[in-house]
């Protein structure tokens, strides 16, 4: 479990997290929306450590973030970041072994590889084992990028997945893809965090949603109770209404100007 | 969760089975060992062939006598005792001073491309080398001498100012990028610019008061040459160029990680601002002690690395043991070709590396330009 509480952040007297407290458990997708600027890529580098809150504290399981050694929190959590560039021609299948090093020695081991190729065929990469990562188009990148996380964190305990827009760049079907193992990830018992900036897929896969503006977390709580018409327009500025999906419960987001 | 629970309730997006012809390599750890072992072959070829050429020649054999000799055996093959004087007393420290210089400069240069995520780094890039340049041109054009202190210290004045310059420019350069708080790659990158410009006015400024004996000199050291090796030359280089390969090769993985970002890397458990300092220690020591001893080489620190990424490709793990290696051996070839090419005279080291490393360097850029496309 992480918790953070009463978190401060600040870049030269301006307040980028103001009084937040979040608690991520095991077994639950967490998604984190608000506007442009909210403070959602800055909290989320608060809860894997990236950056040190001002004021407040971050524990992983009872025990402050900053007594874990670098090594120790490799192993606890991954994290697919939106800028990814490559500085060397690495394989794609180097890549995602990677996201194997905290877990072995010096020479990846049978288990190493399997893993890797188990990753890469989730991502639906496989058979690009062997092409350079560099003359990866973005959105292959994206998956490969994606491969690797899985594998840092695969057969783990209690492990925790933080994605920052992992839709990014992806086409329609990697994009539900990539929400479909992080879903299914989040089913097996990891905590998966992961900003997003659509609403739509909020609503169909997270568990729970940080509703967030000008640093502060406004809302939170069940997808079907934070991203209410009242709520969006109040933080998004966008009038919108919620119209009900045929045979099932859920509801589907549209701005109100198309209706 | 285990694996097999994973594997089959995560959706998958290729079929499973129809790829599993195309199942990942598995680079067995041979690949590697063979990798290097070539190059300890390519080293002991090289060494050799240097410890053979010159006014007087060795032939393989008489070097196998002569060797045997010192072991308490005895070879059929006759030679001269002159040529046993010349092996053990100048062909070999000064292929040994070689080695270790070559090997030095080529891993200081691989750490510090890794380090910036740059493959145009080297060690003249954030000051290192200027900064002893300028040490250097001081202590030849002031006739400073560190005689004083004892007789036999007189000789190693310059290597003592070029080791103290290269470390004071480094010191700079990291003080001024580190002003912000955090310390900047990019920054350190400008900075060392900056500090390489004032530098090279500096030394100009200060060379046009030398007068034709120190400009001469000066000319040669800027060039770099291994002659003058001594034996107290070659054990005094050891421990900095060991200590920096071992080392080095104990952070090849964490420089994989940190081509992804410095965010990747940290993410994967690379403490971050211990590796950056690390690199930069060494890489400082190592080209300090190495260009204190024989002066500025250009081009091997750039150009090693790049050869050996190109045949075994990018991972550090073959990239630092490869460039201490390949760089040990080229730069024992190329003072063999400086000492003989225009014998009895000797051309500047700096100006064969550059020769041969010139025409490499594009060669690798355009092919590099090619495959991108």
């Amino acid at each position: 479990m992480i918790e953070a509480k009463g978190i401060y952040y600040s870049v030269r007297s301006r307040n980028l997290l103001e009084e937040v407290t979040v608690t991520l458990n095991p077994g639950r997708l967490v998604a984190i929306v608000g506007p442009n600027g909210a403070g959602k890529s800055t909290l989320l580098k608060i809860l894997t450590r990236e950056l040190v809150p001002a004021k407040g504290n971050v524990t992983l399981d009872g025990r402050a973030m900053a007594g874990y050694t670098y090594l120790e929190l490799a192993r606890r959590r991954a994290v697919l970041t939106q800028q990814n560039k490559l500085s060397l021609p690495f394989e794609v299948q180097e890549v995602v072994m990677m996201g194997r090093y905290p877990s072995h020695k010096n020479s990846p081991e049978e288990k190493d590889y399997e893993i890797v190729e188990e990753c890469l065929r989730n991502v639906g990469m496989l058979s690009f084992a062997g092409r350079v990562f560099t003359t990866l188009s973005g959105g292959e990148q994206q998956r490969v990028q994606l491969a690797k996380s899985l594998a840092q964190i695969w057969g783990r305990e209690n492990a925790f997945l933080f994605l920052d827009e992992p839709t990014n760049g992806l086409d329609l079907l990697h994009q539900y893809h990539a929400l479909d193992i992080a879903r299914q990830l989040a089913d097996r018992g990891a905590g998966v965090v992961a900003v997003l900036h659509d609403l739509n897929m909020t609503l169909q896969y997270a568990d729970e949603v940080l509703l967030m503006q000008k640093g502060r977390i406004c809302i939170s709580g069940a997808p079907a109770e934070v991203l209410t018409a009242g709520n969006i327009r109040e933080v998004f500025g966008v009038p919108v209404q919620l119209v009900k999906l045929p045979g099932s419960e859920g509801n589907v987001i549209v701005p109100a100007s198309r209706l | 969760m285990s694996k097999e629970q994973m594997a089959s309730e995560i959706p998958v997006a290729e079929k499973r089975g129809s790829w599993d012809q195309q199942a990942i390599m598995r680079p067995h750890a041979g690949k590697r060992v063979w990798g290097l072992g070539i190059l300890v072959l390519l080293l002991g070829a090289s060494a050799v062939f240097s410890v053979g050429v010159g006014a007087v020649a060795i032939s393989p054999a008489e070097l196998w006598a002569i060797v045997v000799r010192k072991l308490g055996w005895v070879s059929q093959v006759p030679f001269r005792d002159e040529q046993e004087v010349i092996f053990w007393f100048i062909r070999l420290p000064r292929i040994c001073l070689g080695m270790l210089v070559g090997a030095g400069l080529a891993v200081a240069g691989a750490l510090l491309q890794g380090l910036f995520r740059n493959p145009l780094a080297d060690p003249m890039l954030i000051g290192i080398s200027s900064g002893a340049m300028l040490a250097a041109v001081l202590t030849i054009v002031f006739n400073i001498s560190l005689g004083a202190f004892g007789g036999y210290l007189a000789s190693y004045t310059l290597a003592f100012a070029a080791f103290a310059g290269s470390c004071i420019t480094t010191i700079i350069v990291y003080r001024i990028s580190k002003a912000d708080g955090e310390f900047k790659i990019s920054t350190m990158l400008l900075v060392g610019i900056a500090i390489n410009a004032f530098v090279m006015a500096m030394t100009g400024l200060i060379t046009s008061l030398a007068n034709d004996q120190q400009l001469r000199d000066l000319t040669f050291w800027s060039l770099g040459s291994l002659g003058g090796a001594t034996w107290i030359n070659v054990v005094t280089l050891l421990p900095f160029v060991l200590f920096t390969v071992l080392y080095a090769t104990r952070l090849s993985k964490s420089l994989n990680l940190l081509a992804l970002g410095e965010n990747q890397a940290l993410y994967l458990g690379v403490n971050i601002s211990r590796l950056k300092k690390s690199c930069i220690v060494f890489a400082t020591l190592a080209v300090g002690a190495c260009v204190a001893m024989a002066g500025n080489i250009g081009f091997v620190a750039l150009i090693i690395p790049h050869i050996i990424r190109k045949v075994f490709g990018p991972d550090h793990r073959i990239v630092l043991p490869g460039a201490a290696i390949g760089g040990a051996a080229i730069l024992t070839s190329a003072d063999a070709i400086a000492r003989t090419l225009v014998a009895p005279s000797e051309l500047p080291l700096g100006v064969i590396t550059a020769l041969m490393g010139a025409p490499v360097f594009i060669y690798i850029l355009l092919s590099e330009h090619k495959r991108k496309i």
